[in-house]
């Protein structure tokens, strides 16, 4: 399928025999804020505080493979943050962007090691390179750059070069 | 926020009990077994492994972020050097994503010859592996002899695009130039006498009872340890999963050819070894089909705003010249959206995923590289293992430190 379907409510309405949307709106509708179907991608947002219940529901619904999340820095919009997750199913052969939405100068989410524990590695990326916290990680400090670094890399407002 | 400081590994151990009886030894960041920068932090008793601890980020020279500062064509060649054993690989993944982004229709003859040349670096990549790995469990030899096949794939390589290593080859639709006249009968030639050189590595591993007693039943990985710990391509197939982008999600044309993924349920050292050896054989096959079927027509997209003109269109075409400048000084740019393109590298699945907020510069690049993740799963392998065993395990899962820094 190659059409573009924006919004929640055309998603719910086109796809709802989607896996994973489906397994989602049986769990708990209301933890999907947000839907779009785009150049061939589902992106579902969910609510910050569900992201660990969400993504054991996809599991459970067949998306069996965690691949690999990463931030986005949106810095100086409201809100700031966004995390996007890429799960693949084995079995439909199809990959899944969980994306939740995040505020502030230091936010945090649950960690979804207990889930799938491959996220690990990733989620101290995400926290060395964003500064966003994992809650729940069972080793959270920083891994690619040293251990006592100041500020995070990937933002948006650290410069690419010259002095912090 | 709450940052930890410090290893919790390296704290000093209790003194109760029989914790106190354990040694914390180094490996790395400069050993010959550690490809390249990774330092292992080792908790053995006697010999045995009971705890094992990457830690990485010697070779971080954040990529992602310089990539954020160029224009979309520029960051081709950074994607090189990620994975500077594979470059053609991480050139596909980067300039297919792209591609989606910009909804650019590629033509057939670019697409073949990616295919063909993704493979060659497919062989490339495993005739590295295959060769360190034997190295590293003492068969010195064979590592002489893969690289005299390795350094056939270079020329070619060179002949293509001028370099040997950092290809920068792919551009974003389509390829840098045409190949040279006598690319596809070096080719021809290469993949015709390799079969016989992988049955030459075969004979003189696969029988050899040194190797086959470092690698049977050594860094077992079960299946389900495999999908929770995001190990992907010939490590995961090697431990009984079948799923291979090329034929499950295929791209850039993968859907017209015909080959085997092979699958092992063992999931040990000697399994992964023998998955790679099989798709270096299919790997041939794909080649040959490329080369037999090689559509004709333009190596490039009709896109004159994104891909640079030709040489002598430039000094005869205003348009032409005007697009050039264009491109060279103001890059293009790319409509709004993120997109995530998965690709099957010779590690594993490779994912880039780029965000785009519609100017000439990528927002956010982020690359998933197969070898960071495969490295959470090595502690599983070796752990009740004998130290000589941790260097055999790092030696099959076949991980370069570069894409694993980035």
């Amino acid at each position: 399928m190659s059409e573009t379907l924006l919004s929640k409510a055309v998603v719910l309405e086109r796809l709802p025999g989607h896996p994973a949307v489906k397994a989602i709106l049986a769990w708990k509708p209301e933890a999907l804020l947000d839907a779009k179907f785009n150049r061939g991608e589902l992106t579902l947002t969910i609510a910050a505080e569900e992201i660990r219940s969400a993504a054991a529901t996809v599991q459970a619904a067949g998306y069996n493979f965690f691949e690999d999340v990463t931030a986005v820095d949106w810095f100086p919009s409201s809100p700031r943050f966004q995390l996007s997750y890429h799960i693949v199913s084995h079995s439909y052969k199809e990959r899944i962007r969980l994306r939740v939405l995040l505020n502030g100068e230091a936010p945090a989410v649950e960690s979804i090691t207990s889930v799938w524990p491959s996220a690990n590695f990733y989620e101290r990326e995400v926290f060395d390179l964003f500064g966003i916290g994992f809650e729940g990680h069972p080793n959270l400090r920083r891994i690619m750059m040293p251990d006592d670094w100041q500020g995070h890399p990937l933002r948006k407002d650290y410069p690419v070069e010259g002095y912090r | 926020m709450t940052e930890t400081i410090g290893s919790p590994i390296l704290e000093a151990p209790a003194a109760t009990g029989a914790h106190d009886q354990h040694m914390v030894l180094n490996m790395g960041p400069q050993h010959p077994s550690m490809h390249g920068v990774l330092r292992l932090v080792v908790e053995i008793d006697g010999e045995i492994v009971v705890r094992l601890y990457p830690e990485i980020g010697y070779l971080h020279t954040g990529i992602e972020k310089t990539c954020e500062a160029k224009f979309y064509q520029q960051v081709v060649p950074l994607t090189d050097r990620i994975d500077y054993l594979s470059p053609m690989a991480n050139n596909l993944c980067y300039c297919l994503a792209v591609e989606r982004l910009l909804a650019l229709e590629i033509p057939e003859k670019a697409q073949w010859l990616r295919v063909l040349l993704a493979e060659l670096t497919r062989l490339n990549s495993h005739l590295i592996w295959l060769g360190t790995h034997a190295m590293d469990i003492g068969a010195l030899t064979v590592f002489l002899y893969t690289f005299r096949e390795r350094e056939e794939i270079l020329r070619i390589f060179e002949g293509l695009s001028g370099q040997r290593m950092m290809t920068s080859y792919f551009r974003i639709g389509g390829l840098s130039m045409e190949p040279p006249l006598d690319f596809y009968a070096r080719v021809q030639a290469f993949i015709k006498s390799f079969p016989e050189k992988i049955d030459e590595y075969s004979n003189l591993l696969t029988g050899n009872p040194i190797f086959r007693n470092r690698l049977h039943g050594v860094g077992i990985l079960s299946a389900k340890d495999a999908i929770a710990l995001g190990v992907t391509g010939p490590n995961m197939r090697g431990s009984g999963v079948d799923f291979d982008l090329r034929r499950d999600m295929p791209y850039s044309g993968y859907e017209k050819f015909q080959f085997k993924v092979p699958i092992a349920d063992e999931g040990d050292c000697w399994a992964r070894y023998q998955i790679r050896l099989i798709e270096m054989r299919e790997s041939v096959k794909i080649i040959q089909q490329a080369l037999d079927g090689m559509p004709e027509g333009p190596i490039t997209a009709v896109a004159p705003k994104i891909v640079l003109p030709d040489r002598e269109k430039m000094k005869t075409q205003m348009e032409a010249l005007i697009h050039h400048f264009k491109i060279v000084t103001e890059g293009f740019a790319v409509p709004v959206g993120e997109v995530y393109q998965g690709i099957e590298s010779p590690r594993g699945q490779m994912g880039y995923y780029i965000v785009s907020d519609g100017t000439a510069k990528p927002y956010r690049v982020h690359f998933r590289n197969p070898s960071f993740a495969t490295l959470q799963a090595l502690e599983t392998m070796c752990k009740g293992r004998m130290l000589a065993d941790v260097v055999a395990v790092v030696g099959s899962i076949d991980i370069v430190l570069g894409e694993i820094d980035r």
